[in-house]
């Protein structure tokens, strides 16, 4: 209890309190994330369940409308699976790629970054411009390419079990260059200030140098372009999936929802993309601004 | 000196402003791209639509989808196997060869030799011989008697360029090879391949040495394939094109309603299908290992009794669908009115024949679907796994472009898959040989991408080749029907609409194998 009462007496709980925009960004991300994660507890319907689905739902408009349905809260999409219910489970898919991939961006690139900010020379070089030859193509051709790879070595990738890992690995491997450059230009101003000297005059490993001293003061942009990475890693899966290489249309993530419905745009059954859109919307705007404010309260500048 | 260059530049804005009242330029847009500018590569409509603009055959199509003549001017037959055919003379190809009999019997060996997938239009020909420069025999190997609507889909392309550019043979689909023809043309016909670049823009320019009467106003012509749906849409109400295929369906209403744009819909020759893999002994992508439960009719048949057909018209296909129970349209040559019935959705004979074919908690298959060719193709597949759900088929369903679907299909490397045909000669035959007869010698079987083999189905479609008894032909097209249909071959699901959304200032023909005839193109 005691740690908990440490918590809220910090400067950081205090920084949160006093920010409203925070706080309500907080709540939806929670909302969102509670959503997604408690999806079968939630959600009405089960949209992933096939033999439950009737095609003559299709279309149905939100309840509140005369051709509404009361079981279907914010309407049926173009298969007859209810939006919202939709909405709940691919959240959960897309957060979950999101999340695993912009960790592996994540934690690959920091590491990389930092290796070639602190090491230097030869390695520096050469990391840099496998990074510049990656950058220099986009990174759903890059995220193509290695999908391509990963489903040669695993033909079966078509069950989603599979697909889903074979995204995560192709969206995370596309998207660390980011890391590792904005890292390693940190890494570089950081290892000559004189906190990074004195652990190398003491004799401390280098490892331990760049892990427990360096880290620490580059961590602030990362977490930044983790929070925006988050939802390019998100719609990234949406344009995989539209290219038959994503996760199986049987079980749409949030973006695949968003693009279904894009189709029926102009032709005014707007429920099955608005919905989703809001939903993705509010989830990378919190994330955002959750990002924002953990940047400057953590930043000992701006104090 | 100053008034001289005034009325230069006056006469030169002149000749822009009159020049551009008169030429015009045609935007058009479909949902996807073809595979390549080589017409042997691929025989798909896409395909020989757009290179059918550049390329032409011995005999065409007229407005109303008569055979008319094309590089041939007329054609007899002489003996029950020999067609006299007198070719066009004055023919120039868009490099400025003249077009000979030479060119047409390279063109015959390249169709119907390595990488060809348009074997299925010369596979009746034994050979052709050349009379002189501008007059071939055609020798059937049985009597063949709808040879000329036949070849109409076989393009002729010049013996002296594909030599040049070591383009002799069309490089193979299936392994999505490349070489000169792929990605330029020369033709004989009324419009130039200008640019490509595959998957972004096509530029057409018409060809000014065309031997027929031009009977169109276009100059220039801009294909752009767009894939996305609403922005497909967006790009014709904003004007940025001229006319599109197909006009998704939700939007018809939406595009009638404007006063600049006007909806063409017509239904199309073409038929949509599923089929199953009943070759194999254990299928590609299932979770049943050692046996292959399509081997099983009962099982084929549980999958025809549990899909909802109406259900897709109404819902998927805004009612514009004609379910069928036939794997050809009311309209083909050899089409079986009796026949045309389809096994009624009943979702308990299904259960009960998946118990007797010894799966009563169903398996798992793998399905492959296109994304991008026919009208709402993943969505019809997506229905289809929610209704195979319900008796217990847990489809793995793989929507893909064109481009990695079709070499699958072709390979025979699906288990079961969404695909559809239109008999390019309008006539039945087309459909038994290349879809439903046994995959064999050329082009027989070419796209039964299953594999469905039945003998007497075999015999009858050659025998249908070599008939020249319309009454008799019919008779015997029925019963390889009724054979397919028994055996369910192939499950029949509908003839989709062939729908284009279009300015209400552009003029064209649409006829019922979907192709864009540039030729009689007017822009106002």
């Amino acid at each position: 209890m005691t740690r908990l009462a440490a918590f809220l007496d910090s400067d950081l709980a205090w920084s949160f309190r006093h920010s409203p925009v925070t706080v309500v960004a907080a709540i939806v991300a929670i909302i969102s994330i509670v959503g997604a994660i408690g999806s079968p507890l939630f959600a009405p319907h089960d949209p992933f369940d096939l033999a439950k689905l009737d095609l003559l739902d299709a279309f149905a408009p939100p309840a509140w409308f005369d051709q509404g349905k009361a079981a279907f809260l914010l309407g049926t999409d173009d298969q007859g699976r209810d939006v919202f219910s939709t909405i709940l489970y691919g959240t959960r898919i897309s957060l979950a790629v999101g999340v695993a991939s912009v960790v592996l961006s994540m934690a690959l690139g920091t590491a990389l970054g930092l290796l070639a900010g602190y090491v230097g020379g030869v390695l520096d070089a050469f990391i840099m411009r496998v990074a510049d030859v990656q950058l220099s193509f986009p990174a759903i051709l890059i995220a193509l390419l290695i999908n391509g790879l990963a489903r040669i070595a695993w033909p079966d990738a078509a069950h989603a079990g599979i697909a889903f890992w074979v995204i995560v690995l192709s969206i995370g491997l596309s998207g660390w260059v980011q890391y590792a450059r904005t890292v390693r230009g940190s890494t570089l101003v950081e290892a000559r200030k004189e906190y990074v000297q004195a652990a190398r005059v003491i004799g401390r490993h280098p490892l331990a140098i760049m892990f427990q001293h360096v880290l620490p003061n580059v961590t602030g942009p990362v977490l930044v372009i983790a929070t925006i990475h988050l939802a390019t890693a998100i719609t990234t899966e949406a344009t995989l999936s539209f290219l038959g290489v994503g996760m199986p249309p049987t079980t749409p993530s949030l973006g695949t929802l968003i693009r279904i419905g894009n189709d029926f745009l102009f032709s005014g059954e707007w429920w099955i993309t608005v919905f989703p859109g809001v939903a993705l919307v509010a989830l990378v705007l919190s994330v955002n601004l959750l990002g924002d404010w953990l940047r400057d309260a953590l930043n000992p500048r701006l104090r | 000196m100053k008034r001289t260059f005034s009325r230069i530049a006056f006469g030169a804005l002149a000749c822009v402003l009159v020049s551009a009242a008169d030429a015009a330029t045609l935007r058009f847009a479909n949902q996807g791209d073809a595979l390549s500018m080589d017409p042997h590569m691929h025989n798909e409509a896409v395909l020989l639509s757009l290179t059918g603009n550049v390329y032409e055959s011995l005999t065409g199509r007229g407005r109303k989808f008569e055979t008319t003549p094309e590089l041939a001017t007329d054609w007899k037959q002489t003996a029950p196997t020999v067609w006299r055919f007198n070719l066009r003379k004055g023919v120039k190809f868009h490099d400025g060869t003249p077009f000979t009999a030479d060119d047409v019997i390279f063109s015959f060996e390249r169709a119907r030799g390595e990488g060809s997938d348009v074997k299925v239009y010369v596979s009746a020909i034994k050979e052709i011989r050349k009379v002189d420069a501008h007059a071939i025999d055609i020798v059937t190997t049985d009597p063949f008697l709808i040879l000329p609507q036949t070849v109409s889909r076989w393009y002729v392309m010049s013996k002296s360029w594909c030599e040049k550019n070591n383009a002799t043979r069309p490089a193979d689909v299936r392994k999505g090879g490349e070489n000169y023809a792929t990605l330029r043309a020369n033709g004989t016909g009324p419009f130039m391949l200008k640019s490509r670049e595959p998957g972004v823009r096509t530029v057409f320019t018409a060809n000014p040495d065309w031997w027929g009467k031009v009977e169109h106003n276009v100059t220039e012509a801009i294909f752009t394939p767009i894939g996305n749906d609403a922005t497909r849409v967006a790009a014709l109400v904003s004007g940025e094109i001229d006319m599109m295929d197909p006009l998704p369906l939700q939007d018809v209403p939406r595009v009638q309603s404007n006063p600049n744009l006007k909806v063409m819909q017509s239904p199309e020759l073409r038929t949509i299908f599923l089929g199953m893999d009943q070759k194999r002994d254990e299928l590609l992508h299932s979770n049943i290992k050692g046996r292959n439960p399509f081997k099983d009719v009962r099982v084929r048949r549980a999958f025809y009794q549990a899909i909802d057909i109406e259900a897709i018209r109404t819902r998927i296909m805004r009612g514009v669908s004609t379910p069928t129970g036939l794997m050809v349209a009311p309209d083909t040559q050899g089409f079986a009115p009796e026949l045309n019935k389809r096994l009624p959705y009943d979702l308990e004979a299904a259960k009960k024949l998946m118990a007797e074919a010894g799966y009563p908690s169903g398996f798992e298959v793998g399905m492959n679907c296109p994304n991008d060719r026919y009208v709402n193709d993943s969505e019809i597949c997506q229905a289809i796994a929610a209704m195979l759900a319900k008796i217990g088929v847990k489809v793995n369903l793989v929507a893909e472009s064109k481009s990695l679907f079709f070499p699958k299909v072709i390979g025979r490397n699906v288990s079961f898959y969404l695909a559809g045909w239109t008999p390019a000669s309008q006539d039945s035959h087309n459909a038994l040989f290349a879809v439903m007869s046994t995959p064999g010698e050329g082009a027989q079987g070419q796209f039964n991408g299953g594999a469905y083999s039945n003998p007497r189905l075999d015999e009858l479609t050659r025998k249908i080749g070599a008939e020249n008894d319309t009454a008799r032909r019919n008779a015997m097209i029925a019963e390889a029907f009724k054979i397919h249909q028994d055996d369910i071959g192939h499950i029949p699901l509908h003839q989709q609409p062939i729908t284009w959304g279009m300015k209400k200032t552009v003029e064209m023909v649409q006829l019922p194998d979907n192709f864009l005839y540039m030729r009689w193109v007017m822009v106002k």
